[in-house]
């Protein structure tokens, strides 16, 4: 679970490189398209699950932790229930926490971030005081006492993330913002008598979003796995749910007799993650190849 | 030197704040909870607390008193270092944090240790090298989109439970903690193996090192006494990160791997909502955590000279 | 004579690229002598910091080198191993490249960083080396060398340290020195004491390579010159030879662009700017005597004259005169005062302003101190000074970025600096600024049509503002096709073009550049310096101009204002500061700039005071 590293990003600088550079390639380009089936594969499990026929819970005791094949490509777990359909099943918690929790703290350290850049003395210094207090400690702790106050579940999950992220992403769209309101672009903009106001959403607002996405973006997969972390501690979506946090979980129980039972949805989590921090970056590549707008 | 000193009371200021910080936050979500706050603090309605034990909680925690009074106290008995009493454990919350510090510092040490050693070795040894390069990002791509408690699961199933190599649980002994190290280390070690791979790449595409080339220096030398130095710093400010990382993995690993520790203890604790565990790990963490980040501020200053004249 | 140190004969290095390849050098050959300075002179991306890597075995491991002859001290080059490359670098050949602040490792002493050769190649015990690299910045005139030895690169002032990299270059007594742009980023001051510094190590026997953008800087060092331009050396020859009767259209180009202190003022021509033609003489595209040869095959090298060679099918023949651009009218809201009686009218009054900024330490520096000087209507008014003289910090007061701490700005002769930002706005556009890094001006995301469209005065707005905005680049010398184009994805004359377009879209009265051109290759300098010229005719615009270099200010400016450590020395009619300098700062400024002087070199070194060498402790 980690805080977005808080490195300014020079847009004047990355425009530059970006007509400059031959475009560089990246090294899983050929992954780009692997990965964006995989993505739609995953999207598709969480908004129709019942496609696949196979019920998540049904159980069968007399087939209990058999490998993988026949009936169970994937196998069953120590109840008889098909790993396939759970790890079908699981997708939908893993997602809304990833992304969900994504797009909430984008949001919220989007607003506090511009707020500590822009809000003047009294509430940008208590702005980035608040987000200081909160960075000082880990972010799973964070996490984990909203949990302890909240509960655990899927929900909570994600506002737990969405909490512990947040500060990380405010300070780091707050580094954006003052880079680009001492720019010179925007020193040219006051020059020219722009009003405040003008300056703001036309150069201020959309020069620290468009990276704060990208960031968003390339972050998902860390999410994920923090989603994934709590429910493996029994902390995110509750039996008997399926998810694959808490999959491996269990899986972690019946190493002895059936390894495979861990395989596959950790597997499933290695792989999102994978193929959503590809796609990511496939997109930031896209964005910087353009030059935005 | 009067900046430096500014800065180190400005550092140990912030820290009195996170501590304060993460004691009122935990003050809040203790308040938050609905219900009884006595009952709350003794551990919910399924601790069974008799009339007697919540009767001494509201004492101890000044529960009759208004809000504010009762933050005052709470507030007063962390001050005193008196992190109170765990009652699903029955053993004061210092007592629980003292007997499981040990192992979760074993832990973390050992995988922190392990996690740089790789990072940096990878990092020298592919820099600027097309090929090994290429194998490299692969496998720290792989390490990063993997979530840690996977690891350890597979490590566990090849060579505890196949191979035999590794005791399957227990907390004695070297050979108990090598794979704990390495499931908690690897993350870790792909983010700052790119790190500093950048930064060497950076460093070694500077003039200063073209510089040092025409001088008739090694490519040892250029990469060991000058581009390292430079590569230093991104990894000096990322570490701040890679504790909080180690801290997250040691609470997954720890359950991975049935091992004693803090970790374990928290997240117990944060299951039955043990408030005073909970209180007690946050503060401590929050206490570690801002020294750790200060003494890497002073690191930084001493690796870069031009930080040392700077201001604030 | 005796065998040349360097023999280089039919050098070319390829780069790959994603298409093709980019032969950065091509042909290229030359030879330096013991004691001798060659120059190689060219403009970014022309291949002469390459050919020099090339010499030190450092042109990458991408670079392909052939050559027919590549020796030093008659071995040959082509043949060594990476072991004996080390072993020739920095203990037989010294490399000293531009911008000593990166150069130098910023995190390591500048004792550690000048004793690394001797370390390396073993000349000196562990008990001497201390000492050596003592008396070695002592050498190339290090005040307090034990201080400075314990200092870290930032600690010491620009010159210093250009000497403390030069004292590491020849700390184990090359025969070659190569100096890669090695002024380059220096005040003229202090960028005289280096050339000195060089020029004693050639006299002690030293060859030098230097290799150097500036056409000045070369004329006081070089025995001979060599002109590169595309990869290709276009023209050789002794140094004097060379810049009196240039023989090749470029060189001849290159001399004409250089800004120069004595004789008449030089309109520049406004050359054209095309890049490097693919096949043929690759200078056809930009030359004004290229014809259907030129631009078929490529001319050899040629002799011409004693000791000189040239690749041109016309070596020698003037350019014909380009017709003047007529002044182009630029429709500025106010009518033109020119021939008003009001032409002696302030337009700016700056009276008696300071600004003090607060410095590392806690301390105040003063880095504008009561300065005082009006901007007559029409005017064109240079403000000059070295780097931290107030001259940027002043520029910003007269644009009302920051107020003084004391004095006041007029506008009009009506408050300017002490109103509030709402009651300025409106005013705001009579007075635009050009900057020096006009990329960092635009915002990224916007297209050329959108950063001058933005600029536009109200009532601008659909096709009105469109062909404004073309009328504008038309102004500037662009063509329409620029109006999608992102800001990156232009050259360096086309951004400043873009950047001076959009200063003057609000139709102002005042146009305040701040070292425009200083970023800029030689030529491109030329062309901008030409346009703001012409602006200036057709608009009655005024103009405060601010530059570090005398000369490039004397294109353009009337008056000019000498700054010093904040203060405003002297101020007065260009060609009478230039000519009879009252102030001694101005005496010392104006001895330092180097001359295109056909006389050749001054045996003497000129008398500079030594003001970089206190430096920052």
């Amino acid at each position: 679970m980690s805080a977005p590293a808080a490195v300014p990003y020079d847009p004047v600088r990355a425009a530059e490189a970006r007509a400059r550079a031959p475009r560089r390639r990246w090294p899983f380009r050929p992954g780009v398209l692997l990965a964006a089936a995989f993505l739609m594969l995953v999207c598709a499990a969480a908004a129709f699950p019942g496609l696949l026929g196979h019920a998540p819970d049904q159980v069968d005791p007399a087939a209990a932790l058999r490998g993988p094949g026949g009936a169970h490509p994937f196998g069953t777990d120590e109840l008889g229930r098909d790993v396939l359909a759970r790890i079908v099943y699981g997708a939908r918690p893993s997602l809304l926490v990833g992304a969900g929790s994504t797009l909430l703290a984008g949001l919220a350290g989007a607003v506090w971030g511009l707020a500590g850049a822009l809000g003047g003395r009294v509430v940008g210094e208590a702005a980035m005081r608040v987000a200081d207090v909160l960075l000082a400690f880990p972010a799973i702790l964070m996490a984990l006492l909203v949990v302890a106050v909240l509960g655990p579940g899927t929900r909570n999950a994600v506002l737990a993330i969405t909490v512990a992220l947040a500060p990380g992403f405010a300070r780091v769209v707050r580094v954006q913002a003052l880079v680009v309101r001492d720019s010179a672009y925007v020193r040219a903009a006051v020059n020219l008598g722009l009003s405040p106001a003008r300056v703001l959403v036309r150069h201020i607002v959309p020069n620290v979003v468009a990276p704060l996405l990208i960031l968003a973006t390339v972050n998902i997969g860390t999410a994920i796995i923090a989603g994934a972390s709590l429910s493996f501690l029994g902390l995110g979506p509750q039996p008997p749910d399926p998810e694959w946090g808490s999959m491996l979980a269990q899986a972690r129980d019946y190493l002895d007799v059936s390894w495979t039972l861990a395989l596959f949805p950790g597997a499933a989590i290695t792989l999102t993650v994978m193929s959503a921090t590809i796609a990511g970056r496939a997109l930031q590549a896209r964005y910087e190849g353009r030059g935005g707008g | 030197m009067p900046t430096l000193a500014r800065r180190l009371s400005r550092r140990l200021a912030l820290t009195l704040i996170a501590m304060w910080g993460a004691a009122t936050l935990a003050f809040a979500g203790m308040r938050l909870v609905p219900g009884d706050p006595a009952r709350v603090i003794a551990g919910g309605v399924q601790a069974n607390a008799t009339p007697q034990v919540l009767d001494a909680i509201r004492d101890q925690y000044g529960l009759r008193e208004p809000v504010l009074v009762q933050y005052g106290v709470f507030l007063g008995r962390l001050l005193r270092g008196d992190l109170g009493e765990s009652y699903q454990l029955n053993q004061s919350v210092s007592g629980v944090i003292l007997d499981q510090l040990g192992p979760t510092v074993a832990l973390a040490a050992g995988a922190s240790a392990l996690g740089f050693s790789l990072a940096v070795g990878a990092a020298l040894l592919t820099a600027g090298r097309p090929g090994p390069r290429v194998v490299s990002r692969a496998l720290e791509f792989g390490s990063i989109s993997t979530p840690n408690f996977w690891i350890g699961i597979l490590l566990l199933a090849a060579f505890s439970f196949r191979l035999h190599w590794f005791p399957v649980i227990g907390d004695g002994g070297l050979s108990a903690l090598v794979l704990p190290w390495v499931a908690l280390a690897l993350p870790i070690a792909g983010v700052l193996a790119q790190v500093t791979r950048e930064g060497l790449e950076r460093a070694l595409g500077q003039p200063f090192a073209l510089t040092a080339r025409a001088r008739g220096a090694t490519e040892h030398r250029v990469r060991l006494r000058h581009a390292l130095r430079h590569a230093a710093l991104p990894v000096l400010t990322l570490s701040g990160w890679a504790l909080g990382e180690l801290l997250a993995g040691a609470v997954v690993v720890e359950t991975v791997f049935a091992r004693q520790g803090l970790g374990h203890v928290v997240v117990a604790a944060v299951r039955g909502r043990d408030f005073p565990v909970v209180t007690g790990v946050v503060v401590l963490s929050a206490l570690t955590f801002s020294l750790v980040n200060t003494a890497l501020d002073l690191l930084y200053r001493l690796v870069d000279p031009r930080m040392r004249q700077a201001a604030l | 004579m005796s065998r040349p140190l360097v023999e280089v004969a039919g050098l070319s290095v390829e780069f790959p690229a994603r298409r093709g390849v980019v032969r950065a050098v091509r042909d290229v050959g030359f030879a330096v002598h013991a004691g001798e300075c060659l120059a190689v002179v060219g403009e970014s991306g022309s291949g002469k910091s390459v050919t020099a890597r090339t010499l030190l075995g450092l042109a990458g491991p991408a670079a392909r080198v052939r050559a027919a002859t590549l020796s030093f001290e008659g071995r040959d080059l082509r043949a060594l191993t990476p072991r004996e490359w080390r072993l020739l670098r920095g203990r037989r050949i010294g490399y000293v490249l531009q911008d000593a602040l990166t150069s130098l490792d910023p995190l390591r002493r500048v004792g550690d960083e000048v004793a690394e050769p001797l370390e390396v190649h073993g000349l000196a015990t562990a008990a001497d080396l201390d000492d050596q690299v003592v008396a070695l910045l002592a050498e190339v005139g290090i005040p307090d060398p034990w201080t400075r030895f314990l200092q870290y690169p930032h600690e010491l002032s620009g010159g210093l340290r250009q000497r403390a990299l030069i004292a590491s270059a020849i700390a184990a007594r090359p025969s070659l020195l190569i100096a890669d742009e090695p002024t380059t980023a220096l005040d003229v001051t202090v960028q005289a004491q280096v050339l000195d510094l060089l020029d004693a190590r050639r006299r002690d026997g030293t060859g030098t390579l230097l290799i150097s953008h500036d056409l000045a800087v070369v004329a006081r060092l070089a025995d001979r010159v060599s002109i590169m331009y595309a990869g290709l050396v276009v023209e050789e020859g002794p140094a004097a030879d060379l810049l009196s009767s240039p023989a090749h259209p470029y060189t001849a180009d290159l001399l004409a662009a250089v800004p120069s202190l004595d004789g008449p003022v030089r309109r520049p021509r406004e050359i054209s700017l095309a890049p490097a033609a693919r096949s043929g003489c690759p200078y056809a595209s930009r030359c004004a005597l290229a014809d259907d040869r030129c631009r078929a095959e490529s001319p050899p090298a040629a002799p011409y004259g004693p000791g000189r060679t040239v690749r041109c099918f016309r070596p020698g023949q003037d350019p014909p005169r380009a017709p003047e651009t007529p002044p182009v009218t630029v429709p500025v809201t106010l009518p033109v005062p020119a021939e008003s009686p009001a032409a002696e009218r302030a337009v700016v009054s700056v009276r008696g302003v300071t600004k003090r900024f607060r410095s590392a330490g806690g301390s105040r520096r003063t880095a504008v101190d009561e300065v005082s000087f009006e901007l007559r209507a029409g005017e064109a008014l240079g403000l000059v000074g070295e780097s931290g003289s107030g001259k940027s910090t002043t520029a910003r007061m007269v644009l009302a970025e920051f107020a003084p701490d004391a004095g006041d700005v007029l506008l009009d002769g009506e408050a300017w600096s002490g109103l509030r930002e709402r009651d300025r706005r409106p005013r705001r556009a009579r007075i635009q600024l050009v900057d020096q890094d006009p990329l960092s001006s635009f915002d990224p995301r916007f297209t050329v049509q959108r950063i001058i469209g933005e600029a536009l005065p109200r009532g601008f707005t659909g096709d009105r503002g469109r062909r404004r905005v073309a009328g504008l680049l038309g102004d500037v010398g662009l063509g329409p096709e620029i109006l999608d184009r992102l800001p990156a994805q232009l050259s360096g004359g086309q951004r400043q073009r873009v950047a001076i377009a959009r200063a003057l879209a609000p139709g102002p009265e005042v146009l305040v550049c701040d070292e425009p051109v200083s970023a800029l290759d030689v030529t491109v300098q030329a062309q901008i310096l030409a346009l703001l010229a012409r602006l200036r005719r057709g608009s009655g615009l005024s103009l405060l101009f601010i530059s570090h270099d005398v000369g490039v200010v004397r294109q353009v400016c009337d008056r000019v204002a000498v700054m010093k450590d904040g203060a405003l020395v002297e101020i007065g009619d260009v060609e009478t500061v230039l000519r009879a300098p009252r102030a001694p700062y101005t005496r010392a400024l104006l001895s330092a700039v180097p001359r295109l002087a056909v006389g050749r070199r001054t045996a003497v070194p000129i008398p500079v005071p030594d003001m970089d060498l206190k430096g920052p402790t």
